[in-house]
């Protein structure tokens, strides 16, 4: 008998779910069969943590005497240039903005250490941030300049919002040229010198739950510390990848878009980061419960690090030119030994994603669950599956002559 | 045979001198260099890994103290922000010296200052700047 979500939620309410770490159901179905697992467990935590592209933050600061409308004007955080082109006192600020001083990398490679990314960790550490603007007036907003220091706790709302995070499988760059290069994926030195790899492999949300058959639109989560909830599937979801025989994805495939009180985060699960000779990004703290409904679901979130393949990608020409080229594929259980073999040579491993935090943020969330204090959400819509007919679009240029 | 990693900063008038030639000649030493610069106002900087006789590699020492080379031993001058690290342990694959290795149990990142070579790569690899080394 599959059990329902709402049956889920009078356990927790109740304290009776039994709640595991999507590490500790891997185990449990090994030595018990997925029939039983299913019968045993409630919910399985899952949990990553990672350098995660498109994040942000939009904030409404509140209206000033006299009033000023941003919209039109110029607006930064911390030096960091935001945008306000929505309205009189609203901002959205992006993890990879950077101060129009930074040298970017003018002197290659630049060191790109205070981004947008950044001053989220500030602002969410409480820390008073430095607001300056400039705009036009009107006959309603006559102010035109405003310099003032910012606090979380006195704006009207501050949200998080990653329009795309938690990617489930992603690419391990190596570097096949002569020279060292800077990646988003970190420093690769030249000739198979390292190979960088960013999933939380057994942890992973996605990955426990391939076919997206309870992570869905509405799906509440641990985000950032706090709580958020998946809005939107993630830009550049791509659910139509080549799989596995137990639905893995072998490719980068699904993303999420999240959003979520940044008034309830703790700035420990929002790190701003710096991609040497690359930019700035935020590091974010993600954690997914997933029902187990039925058999299946044990299944699938029992996978392990051997059932996750990662395509390996260099980084030299392949990714920069845009070509599909994948060198090899390699388990996470490999990419977690510490080296992989990659033709003949041996190639040391370096994780970009923190399976420490993962596990923490895993160990949260169950901890919240059993203790009644998160409940689970029925998704109010799916996101896109491989039957989508969803495809990864490549820019379609067309040179504007005239 | 011993091993000593140290950071030697010349004054700017011994810059032109072959000391470091004359102190391995004189007492009997192999030597690395890790790093080396050169800013004529305000000397120089070479971090050296000395490897010789107990004897010989303390009295070489005392030597270059002689010609008034501030000596400082390298372990003291890396250090990690532990606050700051989130044990992710990209440092590690390029770590040149396994001065950073990722315990397979635990998965935290573990620094071994004895081992550092100062090359600086994890400073500018770490992505949350918890790596610093101060020379």
């Amino acid at each position: 008998m599959p059990r329902t979500i709402q049956e889920i939620n009078e356990k927790i309410k109740a304290g009776k779910a039994v709640v595991v770490t999507a590490e500790e159901i891997t185990g449990i179905v090994k030595k018990k069969g997925v029939g039983k697992a299913f019968q045993e467990v409630d919910v399985v935590t899952t949990g990553t943590f990672g350098p995660m592209c498109s994040s942000g933050m939009y904030l409404n600061i509140g209206h000033t005497k006299p009033r000023i409308k941003l919209g039109g004007g110029t607006c930064k955080l911390n030096g960091v240039p935001a945008y306000c082109g929505l309205a009189a006192v609203d901002l959205f600020l992006g993890a990879a903005q950077l101060p129009d001083d930074d040298p970017r990398n003018k002197i290659h490679p630049g060191g790109f250490r205070y981004g947008g990314g950044h001053v989220i960790e500030e602002f969410v550490a409480g820390k008073d941030i430095e607001l300056e603007a400039s705009t036009y007036g009107t006959d309603c907003y006559p102010r035109r300049e405003l310099r003032s220091w910012l606090n979380i706790k006195d704006v009207n709302e501050a949200v998080l919002f990653n329009i795309r995070n938690a990617y489930q499988n992603y690419n391990v760059a190596v570097n096949l040229s002569d020279k060292a290069i800077f990646t988003y994926m970190g420093i690769l030195k030249p000739r198979l010198g390292n190979a960088n790899y960013c999933s939380a492999g057994v942890l992973s949300p996605l990955l426990n739950d391939p076919l997206y058959r309870t992570i869905g639109i509405g799906t509440r989560l641990f985000l950032g510390g706090g709580e958020g909830f998946v809005s939107w599937q993630g830009t550049q979801h791509n659910p139509s990848v080549p799989r596995t025989e137990r639905e893995v994805p072998r490719r980068p495939a699904g993303t999420l878009c999240v959003i979520g009180d940044l008034k309830g985060m703790d700035a420990r699960y929002l790190r701003g980061v710096s991609m040497y000779g690359y930019g700035t990004s935020l590091g974010v703290g993600i954690g997914i419960p997933i029902p187990i409904l039925d058999e299946e679901m044990a299944f699938f979130t029992s996978v392990a690090d051997e059932d996750i393949l990662a395509p390996i990608v260099d980084y030299s020409k392949g990714y920069p030119e845009l070509k599909s080229d994948v060198l090899g594929e390699v388990s996470y259980k490999d990419l977690r030994s510490g080296k992989i073999t990659i033709g003949n040579k041996e190639v040391p491993t370096g994780p970009l994603s923190s399976l420490t935090k993962a596990r923490e943020i895993a160990q949260l969330l169950k901890g919240r669950i059993e203790k009644g204090e998160f409940v689970l959400t029925e998704a109010v819509e799916r996101l896109p599956g491989k039957e989508s007919g969803i495809t990864f679009k490549a820019f379609q240029e067309r040179p504007i002559e005239r | 045979m011993i091993s000593r990693r140290v950071v030697l900063h010349f004054p700017s008038e011994l810059v032109g001198q072959p000391i470091i030639s004359n102190t391995v000649k004189r007492y009997n030493l192999e030597f690395n260099i890790l790093k080396a610069s050169i800013a004529p106002p305000e000397g120089g900087l070479l971090v050296l890994e000395l490897l010789g006789g107990k004897k010989d590699v303390q009295e070489a020492l005392d030597y270059l103290k002689e010609l008034k080379i501030k000596i400082e031993s390298l372990s003291r001058d890396v250090t990690r922000k532990d606050d700051l690290c989130v044990h992710c342990g990209v440092c590690v694959a390029l770590c040149p010296s396994d001065a950073l290795v990722l315990n397979q149990a635990t998965w935290q990142v573990e620094f071994v200052a004895d081992k550092c070579v100062a090359c600086e790569l994890c400073v500018k690899a770490c992505p949350y700047a918890a790596m610093e080394v101060r020379l």
